[in-house]
This record gives C-alpha cells, sequence and structure tokens, in this order.
C-alpha cells in the first residue's frame, strides 16, 4: 500500500511512473468501451469546499469503474467534535482509499499515519496538494513533449500559492530552465528555493518584470487576496501584475499558457479562446492523472 | 576580581554551551521557578576555543542521553560532565540527533498538530533546522524551544 502525501516523499520515478500511467489513462477514456466494474470503493473527505477538485475525483474513480462515497465538511462528526483520527479510522473500514482535503497543514500526513487504506493529500491548508502538481507536469509534457531544459515561468503570487511551490519542486526535479516573477512583496520563500537548489541544483531566475521573450510555457496563477491583512493592497498588486496582450505577443508562438484555476483577471479579458490559452485543456486532464493515481495507490 | 560559583558535589556540568544560549538550555532542561534544587547559569565565560561561553551547574541531577540530544541542537558543542563526589565521573560530547518526537509543539499555528492530540515529530536537517514531518514547515531550533 501506498499513500500520496506530498511531492518530497516522490522520487523522479515515482513521477515518471505517474505521468505514464496518466497517458494510459487518457488513451482508455478515449476508447468507447465502458470500464471493467472493479469491487472498490473510493471515499472523498472534504472538510473545505473545492468543488472542481472534488468533482475530478468523483469522476476519475467512475470512470476507473469505481464507485464513490463522499463526506463533506459541515455534514462529517468534525462539528460534533469528532477528531480526524477517529473519522479516518472509521471511514478507512468504509473504503478503499481515501482522498482528503482539509484546511489544516499536515492533515493528509496524520491521516495517512491512522488509515489503514491509502490516503491521496487532495490539498492540505497551504502546504502541499500533489495531484495539481502532477497535473501541471503531464500538461507541460503532453503540450511540450518534454520538460527537461524549456523555459518556463511561473507568475503571480509565489510567495502565498501552495501550487507554485509544489509546481518549483517537480519542475527542479526534471530540469527545466524556470523564471520566477512576481511583485517584490509575493516572491516565492528563500527557503523553498534554496531547497530545490540543494536538492536538484536547477537553473532559477527572479524577477519583478514580466518578459517572455524565451517563454516555453507561463503558468500564471491568481494573488491569493484571502491572504492579505490589507484587501487594499491586493487589490493594487492585482492591477499591477496583470499580463498584457503586448507581453504575451513578444513571446515565442507555440508558447502555451497554464493557469490553476479559478482565475480572476490576471490574464486579457476575452483570452480563452486565443491557441496559447491551454489552462481548461490542463483541467480536464485532472481526470486521467487522478485515475492514474487512485490505480496506484490502490495497487495495480 | 573574578565571578566564581560554589562547585557541586554531586549532578551535572554542561560547559561549552554556545554564548547566549545557556537560557534556551535551561528550558529544555525543563528547569523554572519552580525547580528546588541548586542551579547556576553563567553566561558570557570567556572561553580560549569559543570566546565566550555559557556554563550550566546542577545540582543532584544527571542528564539522560535524549536531553542531551536535544541540548545539541542549540548548542552543538556543549559537553555534559556528570560530576560525583565532586569528581568528574564522565565527559560527553553532545551528538545532535535525527529526530525529535513527542517534545516541541510545531509553532505553526496551520498545522494540524496543534489542533489534535498527536505526537509532534521533527526531523532534523542541515544546520540544526527542523522540518514538522505534518506541516512540512522548517524551523530554527529556538523557535521550536521558545
Ligand atoms: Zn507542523
Amino acid at each position: 500500500m501506498s499513500d500520496l502525501i506530498s511531492m518530497r516523499d516522490l522520487s523522479r520515478n515515482d513521477v515518471e511512473a505517474y505521468l505514464r500511467h496518466a497517458e494510459k489513462m487518457e488513451k482508455s477514456l478515449r476508447s468507447s468501451s465502458p470500464p471493467k466494474p472493479r469491487n472498490k470503493i473510493v471515499a472523498t473527505m472534504f472538510f473545505e469546499p473545492s468543488t472542481r477538485t472534488h468533482m475530478s475525483f468523483w469522476a476519475a474513480a467512475e470512470r476507473l469503474g469505481c464507485r464513490a462515497i463522499s463526506l463533506s465538511g459541515d455534514k462529517s462528526s468534525s462539528a460534533k467534535g469528532e477528531t480526524l483520527s477517529d473519522t479516518v479510522r472509521i471511514m478507512s473500514g468504509y473504503a478503499d482509499v481515501l482522498v482528503l482535503r482539509h484546511p489544516l497543514e499536515g492533515a493528509a500526513r496524520l491521516a495517512a499515519d491512522v488509515s489503514s487504506v491509502p490516503v491521496v493529500n487532495a490539498g492540505d491548508g497551504g502546504n502541499q496538494h500533489p495531484t495539481q502538481t502532477l497535473i501541471d507536469l503531464y500538461s507541460i509534457l503532453r503540450l511540450k513533449k518534454k520538460i527537461s531544459g524549456l523555459s518556463v515561468h511561473l507568475v503571480g503570487d509565489l510567495r502565498h500559492a501552495r501550487a507554485m511551490r509544489s509546481l518549483l519542486y517537480g519542475l527542479s526535479m526534471f530540469g527545466a530552465k524556470i523564471t520566477l516573477c512576481s511583485p517584490k512583496a509575493l516572491a516565492m520563500s528563500d527557503e523553498v528555493v534554496r531547497e530545490v537548489q540543494e536538492k536538484f541544483s536547477p537553473s532559477i531566475r527572479t524577477t519583478h518584470e514580466i518578459n517572455l521573450r524565451d517563454c516555453d510555457v507561463l503558468y500564471v496563477c491568481r494573488i491569493q487576496k484571502e491572504r492579505f491583512e490589507d484587501q487594499y493592497e491586493a487589490a493594487r498588486l492585482q492591477d499591477e501584475f496583470r499580463i498584457t496582450k503586448e507581453q504575451i505577443s513578444a513571446a515565442p508562438d507555440d508558447l502555451a499558457i497554464l493557469h490553476p484555476l479559478p482565475k480572476i483577471d490576471e490574464l486579457p479579458a476575452d483570452y480563452d479562446s486565443d491557441p496559447h490559452a491551454k489552462y481548461f485543456q490542463q483541467a480536464s486532464w485532472g481526470v486521467p492523472v487522478r485515475m492514474a493515481v487512485l490505480d496506484r495507490v490502490m495497487g495495480v | 576580581m573574578p565571578l566564581t560559583v560554589q562547585k557541586i558535589s554531586n549532578g551535572t556540568v554542561i560547559d561549552h554551551i554556545s554564548a547566549g544560549r545557556g537560557f534556551l538550555v535551561m528550558r529544555i532542561l525543563g528547569i523554572a521557578e519552580s525547580y528546588s534544587d541548586r542551579v547556576a547559569l553563567l553566561t558570557n565565560v570567556p572561553s580560549k576555543a569559543m570566546g565566550k561561553k555559557d556554563i550550566i551547574k546542577i545540582e543532584g541531577r544527571l542528564i539522560d542521553k535524549k536531553t542531551a540530544d536535544r541540548i545539541a541542537l542549540l548548542a552543538p558543542q556543549a559537553t555534559i560532565n556528570h560530576i560525583s563526589n565532586a569528581n568528574i565521573v564522565s565527559k560527553k560530547l553532545v551528538e545532535i540527533p535525527s529526530q525529535i518526537d513527542g517534545i516541541f509543539k510545531c509553532p505553526n499555528p496551520k498545522c494540524i498538530t496543534n489542533a489534535e492530540r498527536v505526537t509532534t515529530n521533527f526531523a532534523v536537517e542541515k544546520n540544526q533546522k527542523l522540518r514538522c514531518h505534518h506541516c512540512e514547515r522548517l524551523f530554527a531550533a529556538e523557535e521550536l524551544v521558545a
């Protein structure tokens, strides 16, 4: 039995195995025959609303031929004071794999330590969201056929966005050429950069100006307004750090733009039908990637 | 005139504590107002090897290996001398442990270990920094002891 809790637990080989498996899953989705039913139950436990991630795991379970059951925050017994450990112990008696989303950091690790079935982390506060990172890496691989040597720009709120920290880790592991671009106040923490530098010695450039001239993949995230004490400051940074059509036109023709969604107004208005915009395709790859994750942790 | 502290006859002398860290080491030893035996903390004592150092003398108590290892996180050069009948009976260097279980609280307020009763665990990484097993954040040893 294996869990998927943190990118930090994975070797490059592990990540490659997930990505290859996702490709197989994507092919199986294109075939017209329905999935072979399996006698497996996937339990989704969402203690924090995240409709998109929840639906995507649910769809992945169904597409695998498993059944899905669900426990969500307000209806659960946590309102009555039951600990997460107890809830997890009980649910692991009902299902073959647990998918957990929780607002507190380390919740998934705790769950994995007490569960008798595999646990998949679907986001633990500001800490980890490993399936998102696998989806991001898969998207880059599908669009560009490689990750190593690609110029990838991470642009936006690098200080608060968990997706960006995790992606930096994944990209470093695969030897991408990384540009970190954010307002000064929202730079990636030194600690995170130091960790990947010590582990993978990647090429990382830090800047506060958007310049896409050498950019193969532009990965944008929103300013995380809810993390600001000063809402005026958040609005100001959001205004200041919007990507313009002129900036995009300076990029190579085959630039791909990704975004973990939801987006606010980081990208030009009416941009969604532009051939560079790949974020809806990226979101759709969430299903085969999560199928691969569920399949692997349950033991193929 | 030199500042002197009486020799102890039975107990422990922790020497070569990095200057200024003596107060934090006292916390690791759990020595607070209610402690009833004699304890001396000397800080900023001139030292040939270290420039300045702190020393702690505790009467009537021996320091076990686990506590000594925790001291190593704050004062990697410390030596622990056990004293019996006014003689040094053992002299040991502290060793930095690779893991610390169940002693420290995680300073991250959003860590699950602060919401639910669970044994904390920290892995010791480079430069005596500690990473929480649960929330994966990295802390300096001082942050955990404070
Ligand atoms: Zn923690």
